[in-house]
């Protein structure tokens, strides 16, 4: 088989006549970047209050909870985004399941919603264990000086929690990213849908999903830097990566 | 769409949603896992190596499958390993070789790299002390690696393992963008042909679920049992 190789192709113009498939390539990594973004902030939201939610002193709170992270973690992410996309337009109230699929954005909507509901059970199991893993005394100390439970949840449990947890939450962002990809099957134009549309018009295949690959681990490597240095900014003296622990890279 | 749900049509087609969908689907799991670990496996050893120039290398791959999507990595493949084949064999052919192998190798290749980081965590628990004894009591490296740190690090590694199997099971759903006929794929082939999305679709997040849910609580025994008798 006869390959060639051409890394000019890139700047030759799409069929399509959008502009240069480097151009379109760019168009998808910010779709992927600003989908991610979207889906996080709704798994970071609903993660938090959910993983609080699994550590409540109430029993049918937590069993609610865990029901949530159960099912939003046991089914496969395409079978949600298929769901979110054909069936729940069908299963709303008519007028609201029509406007829902003739929305212009439809596709970009449904990944958001799909993924950060996904994604919110990871973190939601990350930030229960954050809030289980510190010493109870802490729970205790505060309780005794008085502080109400949502008061001692606010400015006590959460804001360690959360600290510690940040290695992981960098895990479910950079998956986060990499799973917009699973999008291009409800016909989001994200990255990885364009290093495809690039490659079925232009048969260079490698040179398509290399662009695609390099795309996807710069993005990877700037946002494992970031959470690193967030992890260090905010780092809990005396605590798991606090400045008296801080373990060698 | 017509209204109404109707569940009849799944019981219809459930040998061709079971009998080839879901076996098309436990096929590649299984293929993948076994082949993922072995693999794996391979890259944790070169990974904890002496020569400094395979350690780099294996790192270097390890990171980058793990910062590429599973489905860059499907598309890939579809059109890489004909190539490769063709290349390696030196014939003058293309090699044709079907999806379904094609997907095999993709997940092997893409797991593992996530095996090899779990098994290298279950390995790294193992304290310092333990390898100095077994130095100290004349074994070799192959000796040590075998008697003492693989028999310990498996208790640690094999809950993790379990579950990145679990997802790997949920993951092989995306063979769909090959239009392969997986679980996924055959639901939505009837799914399509007959209108019956709703239905269809709420019937595989179900099963997904069931079967998911139930390895996933079995895993979490395994862990309680495994932690314990050490």
């Amino acid at each position: 088989m006869h390959y060639n190789w051409s890394w000019h192709v890139f700047l030759a113009p799409s069929p399509d006549g959008e502009g240069t498939y480097l151009y379109l390539l760019l168009l998808g990594l910010v779709v992927t970047l600003i989908t991610a973004m979207a889906a996080w902030i709704v798994a970071f939201a609903m993660g938090c209050v959910i993983g609080t939610a699994r550590t409540l002193p109430l029993r049918s709170v937590r069993y609610t909870a865990g029901c949530y992270v159960e099912i939003f973690r046991n089914i496969p992410l395409l079978v949600q985004m298929f769901i979110w996309y054909f069936v729940v337009p069908e299963l709303v109230p008519q007028q609201f399941g029509v406007w829902l699929k003739s929305m212009p954005e439809a596709s970009f909507v449904t990944a958001v919603v799909a993924l950060g509901f996904y994604t919110s059970s990871s973190v939601a199991v990350q930030v229960a264990a954050g809030i289980n893993a510190r010493p109870r005394g802490q729970t205790m100390a505060s309780m005794a000086l008085g502080l109400t439970l949502s008061q001692t949840y606010r400015y006590v449990v959460l804001p360690m929690a959360l600290r510690t947890i940040i290695p992981s939450l960098a895990n479910d962002l950079t998956s986060t990213i990499k799973n917009t990809s699973v999008a291009l099957t409800i016909g989001l134009l994200e990255l990885t849908a364009r290093a495809k549309a690039m490659q079925e018009f232009s048969f260079h295949v490698f040179e398509a999903y290399s662009a695609a690959a390099v795309g996807y681990v710069l993005i990877n490597l700037i946002v494992v830097n970031m959470m690193r240095g967030l992890e260090r900014k905010v780092a809990v003296p005396g605590f798991m990566g606090g400045p008296d622990h801080m373990s060698p890279q | 769409m017509s209204g109404g749900f109707d569940f009849g049509e799944i019981t219809r087609s459930l040998s061709y949603l079971f009998a080839t969908g879901m076996l098309f689907t436990l096929k590649i799991t299984a293929l993948a896992t076994i082949g993922g670990l072995l693999l794996g496996l391979v890259l944790a050893m070169m990974r904890g190596g002496q020569s400094t120039p395979v350690r780099v290398l294996v790192t270097g791959f390890v990171n980058f499958m793990r910062s590429i999507p599973l489905i860059l990595t499907i598309f890939a493949f579809y059109f890489l390993v004909p190539s490769l084949l063709t290349w390696v064999t030196g014939s003058g052919e293309p090699i044709r070789i079907d999806a379904f192998w094609t997907s095999v190798i993709a997940f092997v290749v893409f797991e593992a790299a996530y095996y090899c980081e779990i098994i290298r965590a279950g390995i790294r628990s193992i304290g310092r002390g333990q390898l100095l004894a077994s130095q100290a009591l004349g074994m070799t490296g192959r000796q040590t690696m075998l008697h003492v740190v693989l028999p310990q690090a498996l208790r640690v590694m094999i809950p993790v393992l379990f579950t990145q199997t679990i997802l790997l099971f949920q993951d092989v759903s995306l063979v769909y963008v090959l239009s392969i006929t997986d679980f996924v794929g055959a639901a939505s082939k009837i799914a399509e042909r007959d209108s019956r999305l709703i239905e269809m679709y709420l019937f595989v997040a179900v099963v997904y679920f069931a079967i998911s849910f139930g390895l996933s609580v079995m895993a979490g025994q395994l862990r309680h049992k495994l932690a314990l008798e050490v």
